[in-house]
């Protein structure tokens, strides 16, 4: 969903842009201070293989199109704020290297991608992942269902953004994306999924948001393997 | 560098490697089909607003994911007057190499960008990190 130039309006393009540099700055204050020996090559990882997936189109219904976005896996390894310095990575390497969404609506694609899809998505999954019980199956689900709304949001978001500029109606515009979408976010789901659980496999210390296991029921199946 | 380092950059240089064998040999047969934004775009009719608007930075390196230089000829035809036409489009090589090249550039930015913030931490506390990564 990387909006090329010529579909926002002045406004929504400096809004947007704004918010996106605000946000963009505070995640990298952030990241001074969540920086570690281990998240600095997963940074990378994650940044390299979110450009690699997002070059994956998988087919849709009626001749469309879906890639992964990358804004759940990211945060769910690397906390929101690191997460969302990804995703803008990603962005700005795509729209400056590959003429991949529009450079004056880079501001709108970041606050879409890397915020809505990212950082508020990521409040949605420890949402989830407060309300289900404690194990490795619920945290999967919740990894899972955030995914798919991930997908929904920055969507919707992308929608009303086109309303604003007058590109086209609300009513128009957001029930066509949240639908196309809503099978897009499968694909979002089930790839999310399956690399948060080799991950959690292989090194759960490197799954950042597998925090209770010194606070509850996750303990007594992370401590044998890590 | 003890086990447990070695051992995490055991898993970054797999998953490195499983990307870039993605970027490299999934990639160039993934769907050309246009995705949901443009999909959306043509079908409410607002497509030609970017196809009519010139873009604000033309000096992309890799243009569309197609490597620069690696066209082949081929024939196809035309969806609405089935008019059969010879075109230019990049190869599959075009493709795996436009994603090798910016599945390496991100990944060398990102550990870039990480290393330089994570050096700006080390002047602010320089003990409050290491009781930090004991801790964990």
């Amino acid at each position: 969903m990387h909006i090329p130039d010529g579909f926002l309006n002045a406004g929504t393009s400096a809004v947007t842009g704004a918010v996106s540099v605000g946000a963009v700055g505070y995640g990298l204050y952030r990241a001074r201070k969540e920086l570690d020996e281990k998240r600095v090559p997963l940074l990378a990882l994650c940044a390299a293989f979110v450009f690699a997936a997002q070059m994956l189109n998988f087919p849709v219904a009626g001749g469309t199109s879906g890639h992964f976005l990358g804004g759940v896996l990211a945060a769910v390894l690397l906390g929101p704020w690191l997460g969302s310095l990804v995703i803008a990575l990603v962005l700005l390497v795509q729209a400056l290297g590959f003429a991949d969404g529009g450079v004056t609506a880079l501001g709108a694609n970041v606050f879409n991608m890397a915020l809505v899809g990212t950082v508020l998505s990521y409040f949605v999954f420890a949402g989830f992942k407060a309300l289900l019980p404690r194990n490795r199956a619920s945290f999967l689900g919740a990894v899972a269902a955030a995914s798919w709304l991930s997908v929904m949001l920055a969507s919707g978001a992308c929608a009303v953004e086109l309303a604003v500029s007058g590109t086209s109606p609300l009513g128009v515009a957001l029930p066509a994306m949240l639908g196309v979408h809503a099978i897009i976010g499968i694909g979002e789901a089930l790839i999310t999924t399956a690399v948060v659980a080799v991950v959690l496999q292989v090194r759960p210390d490197l799954v950042g948001s597998w925090d209770l296991a010194s606070s509850g029921g996750y303990a007594l199946e992370t401590t044998g393997v890590s | 560098m003890d086990a447990r380092h070695k051992s995490l950059y055991v898993f970054i240089l797999a998953g490195l490697a499983f990307s870039v064998a993605l970027a490299l040999i999934v990639s160039p047969f993934a769907s050309s089909s246009p995705d949901g934004l443009e999909k959306v775009a043509e079908d409410k009719g607002f497509i030609e607003k970017a196809e009519e608007t010139e873009p604000a930075w033309n000096s992309a390196p890799i243009p569309d994911y197609a490597f620069p230089g690696l066209t082949e000829k081929v024939t196809v035809e035309d969806e609405k007057t089935g008019e059969v036409v010879e075109e230019e489009k990049p190869t599959r090589l075009a493709t795996a190499l436009a994603g090798l090249t910016g599945t390496a550039a991100v990944f060398v930015m990102g550990w870039g960008l990480a290393l330089l913030l994570k050096a700006g931490k080390k002047e602010d506390a320089g003990e409050a990190g290491l009781q930090a990564s004991s801790g964990a």
